[in-house]
């Protein structure tokens, strides 16, 4: 049996064509074959949350899906987001109040609360909280997270 | 970790599903939102030689009402259903659950009939389809068959799916007038598996209490009814008499497994603290 297989997607806007093995997980993908390292590999069985990325306009686990999955999706990065300025504010925000420390799971963070600003834009911080719960962060304890989420809101700029 | 290898094939159809599963029988898993296939894949806890994607198949997506019921395809994403206006007024138990169900990401993902064929016995919809008497229809070759919530569930990830078989929907019985519904479950982190959870379907008349079913998760290698506990109920209305009368009834009826979370005495008295919190208000107390 054939254990490769050929995908097209988008990625961060741009159509990328590949042969992968089947068994590839998207993150992989992304990190591997594009050299988009922003998204991060931390736990490989989606506790952690360090290797979310957005497909078809939600936040996924891109270690729970493979890239086979992803065949004609639409696939945005840290590094698209980032690009196209669309989540600045919250990137300053992050950067000015402190929201991150080593910063490994700062794409997922920013990933995940940008989908919360789109779908809850005036979640409680108990509700940030609760959004972000599957994104583990080991060094800032999480209050300058949501600080920074609720800052960037208030400028108007989440 | 990452999975051992394996081929993937991407079902077009039902019937291109169950052609495939018949061609590779037991060498063939299948893969609905992989929120949990996945992870057990990359930890190697299984290896199966080929996968059978099930996310192209328009026809197990949807929530329909059927009259009666809510039929919900089984690749339908617990995001929709969590959204679900149908799901809020007609099956509250499961609007409900559905926030305890894993991280935001995932319920982007995860499908309803994927977590209910997996099984596994500390996961909110399994209890859920017990507790409110759901039908579970199951395809195959030789066309489609219907099983009842409380015979579907034969044991640890074991279902009345059968070989060569594919759960295509869960139908959901409308709340009655009368009824109420009650989820609560008790985790260590927002999110994780429970340690113990309960559904509560129960009729009121007036302040009293009629049927019901208390459904326990995490309490055993499947969804736990305890049905000489719920009986208790009846005619009955709240009081914290009959509050203590059930949790000393389920450390009779349930006997909940040991696990690095909690060993089984704790997880009885558990029991007995979230029929407490859960009947309470339910019954306006």
């Amino acid at each position: 049996m054939d254990k490769n297989v050929d995908i097209t997607m988008t990625v961060n806007g741009e159509t990328v064509t590949r042969r992968v093995e089947a068994r590839t997980n998207l993150v992989d993908f992304l990190r591997y074959e594009l050299g988009l390292t922003g998204s991060h590999v931390g736990c490989e069985h989606g506790v952690c949350g360090a290797c979310t990325v957005r497909v078809d306009g939600s936040i996924v686990r891109g270690c729970l899906m493979v890239a086979a999955q992803a065949d004609g999706a639409d696939v945005w990065t840290i590094e698209g987001v980032t690009e196209t300025g669309e989540i600045k504010g919250l990137q300053d925000a992050f950067v000015e109040r402190n929201a991150l420390q080593c910063g490994f799971c700062t794409p997922g963070m920013l990933l995940t609360v940008a989908e919360l600003m789109e779908r809850k834009p005036d979640a409680s911080r108990e509700e940030i909280r609760e959004f972000i719960s599957g994104n583990f962060c080991r060094c800032t304890g999480y209050q300058a997270i949501v600080d920074a989420v609720e800052m960037a809101r208030a400028k108007g700029d989440a | 970790m990452k999975p051992a290898p394996f081929a993937y094939a991407r079902a077009s159809s039902l019937d291109d599903a169950l052609e495939l599963l018949a061609q590779h029988g037991d060498d063939a898993r299948l893969l609905a939102g992989g929120q949990s296939l996945m992870a057990t894949l990359n930890m190697r806890l299984s290896a199966p030689e080929i996968l059978i994607d099930l996310n192209r198949i328009d026809g197990l997506v949807g929530i329909d009402d059927t009259g009666d019921a809510l039929r919900i395809g089984a690749m339908t994403r617990h995001v929709d259903i969590e959204t679900s206006d149908a799901v809020a007024t007609h099956a509250p138990l499961i609007a409900a659950a559905m926030e305890h169900i894993a991280h935001p990401a995932i319920r982007n993902r995860g499908t309803f009939g994927g977590s209910i064929a997996f099984a596994d016995p500390a996961a909110e919809l399994p209890a859920c389809a017990v507790a409110l008497d759901a039908t579970m229809h199951i395809a195959g070759k030789g066309g489609e068959r219907t099983v009842a919530a409380g015979d579907f569930f034969r044991g640890l990830y074991e279902t009345a799916v059968g070989p060569g078989e594919i759960l295509t929907a869960v139908s959901v019985p409308k709340i009655a007038a009368g009824w109420k519904s009650g989820f609560l479950e008790l985790a260590r982190r927002h999110g994780d598996y429970a340690i113990i959870g309960l559904c509560a379907h129960v009729e009121f008349d007036g302040k009293s209490f009629g049927d019901g079913r208390l459904v326990f998760f995490g309490a055993g290698d499947r969804p736990i009814s305890a049905p000489k506990s719920a009986a208790l109920l009846k005619g009955k209305s709240w009081s914290d008499a009959l509050a203590d009368e059930l949790a000393s009834s389920l450390k009779q009826e349930l006997d909940p497994p040991e696990d690095l979370n909690a060993d089984g005495p704790m997880r009885k008295h558990l029991a007995g603290v979230l029929v407490k919190r859960t009947l309470g208000p339910l019954a306006g107390a």
